[in-house]
């Protein structure tokens, strides 16, 4: 099979080669503990008598994770592999530099790998007298049943459950709050994806799963892993559909609740793709008589460079909509 | 015949050759239920543990098989993360543990060793036999193991175990997501966990 195109050097240098570059394209905003070259930190944010949070997990997602590291946003992202949970030792690091005497919040998406990096994190801290709690995403509803939703996958409504925890760390809450918000966050938070074809690992640069041409496969994982169901490509107004059928029944909101939408691209679909599923998704929410308080559309967290999208749907209320609001100045994410 | 510390460096660098030769056919076989990255982790993990022993071994004489182990634990942690990292770094250093500060055990005791890692990745990752993960090759060797078996009926009840996990229904980790569409299909953990058992088995 031929390997499939990449812009890389050698593939087992991609990930620090990536964030060389980061670094010197946003030192402004980010710096490295030295002997820490996978701990990525604020510049501007982590202080003194502040919760620390910190967000992490494997690469190829990019903006997520370090994209989101910031003042009012994460303090500090540990960063894996391509699609691997990074070791214990860089969470570590990235909790010694930002630990503000409050505690710390690991948060990250629910997969087996990171749940024992990070849970070891949390034991080696807790010798330094340091006090970590995690807050696990799982906003992925195509990956288990309603009635198992603690074991769900967290994919792209990290970027609005992790906006909502930074901002109440930034504001100064204790770690019990910030725990809280994070979880109601997480609790309101739905998303369901399609991919329209495969990426592939820059080690092996063969694709990660096979999709016969025209078709798709709703509800895959950021990872490839399979999704729900698998069947002919269909406009985007029919795949819209689907995923909103399924968002709106489980989200169960009422007329005049707001909500904020995050339309992602999974890699290579482009803007145009984007906007023409947001224009059926605000079509659909309008109908559901809900009012769009805020609208993500691009790549905020990506599977490299496969095709496909997803939609997700935070279901607001007073707390989280002024969560949302809170300003936050990262590398690749800003609210004013 | 004895087990010394310079065996098991050895048997750290033939445990990174195989696993930088099986690198991609592991890769494909977690391309079928997972994200396709098991290879990956398996020969940098194992190329990182290896390694760390040949440093220990290099600063240090006399360093002891405990010794070596946790270097071993450590690198492969460091290099992976990943669900792999954690696993086979707590089967390391309960390895270590298990043979303690010594230069050389008896061959035959390396029955424990592979009893104390399947207790370590138990211990760590939580699974129990029929769940479709390395716990299905790793468990059943360490039974039989434990009750005196020869390390050819040790080797075959790993490799009987991984291909059992062909017709099991994931319950844990990633592929636990597809529920029926994991059968038909071995997992690449129990897989490379044979390829360890075996390495370890040729060797007493």
């Amino acid at each position: 099979m031929d390997l499939t195109q990449k812009l890389i050097n050698a593939g087992e240098d991609a990930v620090d080669e990536m964030l060389t570059g980061i670094m010197a394209a946003h030192g402004s905003h980010l710096w490295r503990p030295e002997n820490a070259p996978r701990a990525v930190i604020a510049r501007d944010g982590p202080r003194k008598g502040k919760v620390g949070l910190i967000i992490g997990g494997g690469s190829g997602h990019e903006p997520t994770f370090l994209g989101f590291v910031g003042k009012g946003l994460a303090d500090a992202a540990a960063i894996g592999n391509v699609f691997a949970s990074p070791p214990p030792q860089p969470v570590v690091d990235a909790a010694m530099a930002v630990d503000g005497g409050e505690g710390v919040l690991f948060m990250y998406g629910n997969y087996a790998g990171d749940v024992m990096n990070f849970d070891m994190a949390a034991e080696m801290l807790e010798l330094e007298g340091i006090e970590a709690r995690t807050v696990l995403t799982t906003d992925d509803i195509a990956s288990a049943p309603r009635e198992a939703r603690a074991t769900r996958r967290g994919v792209a409504g990290n970027v609005f459950i992790f906006k909502a925890a930074g901002a109440a760390a930034d504001k100064g809450l204790s770690l019990d709050e910030v725990e809280r918000v994070a979880r109601h966050a997480n609790d309101r938070t739905y998303t369901m994806g399609v991919a329209l074809s495969a990426c592939s690992l820059p080690h092996t640069r063969r694709p990660n799963f096979q999709l016969a041409a025209g078709e798709m496969e709703i509800g895959m994982g950021i990872h490839g892993e399979p999704g729900v169901r698998r069947g002919p490509l269909q406009s985007a107004n029919a795949v819209a559909d689907e995923i909103m059928d399924a968002i709106l029944a489980e989200m169960a909101a009422r007329a005049g609740d707001e909500v904020a939408v995050l339309v992602n691209s999974l890699g290579s679909t482009p803007l145009m793709e984007l906007y023409i599923l947001y224009a059926r998704v605000a079509e659909r929410l309008g109908e559901a008589g809900l009012n769009i308080h805020t609208s993500l559309v691009g790549p905020y967290c990506t599977s490299m460079e496969m095709a496909g999208a997803s939609i997700t749907v935070m279901h607001l209320d007073s707390e989280l909509k002024q969560m949302l609001d809170h300003p936050c100045d990262c590398a690749m994410f800003q609210v004013r | 015949m004895d087990f010394t510390a310079k065996d098991l460096q050895s048997l750290l660098e033939e445990l990174a050759q195989v696993m930088a030769a099986e690198r991609d056919n592991l890769c494909a076989l977690d391309g079928e239920i997972g994200d396709a990255d098991h290879g990956i982790a398996m020969e940098q993990g194992m190329a990182a543990a290896a390694s760390a022993a040949r440093d220990l071994a290099e600063d240090l004489q006399d360093c002891s098989l405990q010794d070596l182990f946790n270097a071993a634990a450590k690198g492969f942690l460091n290099a992976v993360g990943a669900s792999s990292g954690p696993l086979y770094a707590t089967a390391f250093m309960r390895a270590g543990k298990q043979v303690g500060p010594a230069t050389s055990i008896a061959a035959d005791d390396l029955r424990f060793v592979i009893v104390a890692m399947a207790d370590g990745i138990t211990h760590r990752g939580k699974a129990e036999t029929g769940q479709k993960t390395m716990i299905d090759a790793w468990r059943p060797a360490a039974d039989i193991a434990a009750a005196g078996g020869t390390s050819t009926e040790v080797l075959a009840a790993a490799e009987a175990g991984a291909a059992s996990t062909r017709d099991m229904v994931a319950t844990l980790g990633r592929a636990a997501r597809l529920g029926d569409r994991s059968l038909g299909h071995p997992d690449p953990g129990a897989v490379s966990a044979t390829m360890i058992i075996k390495a370890i088995c040729t060797r007493f």
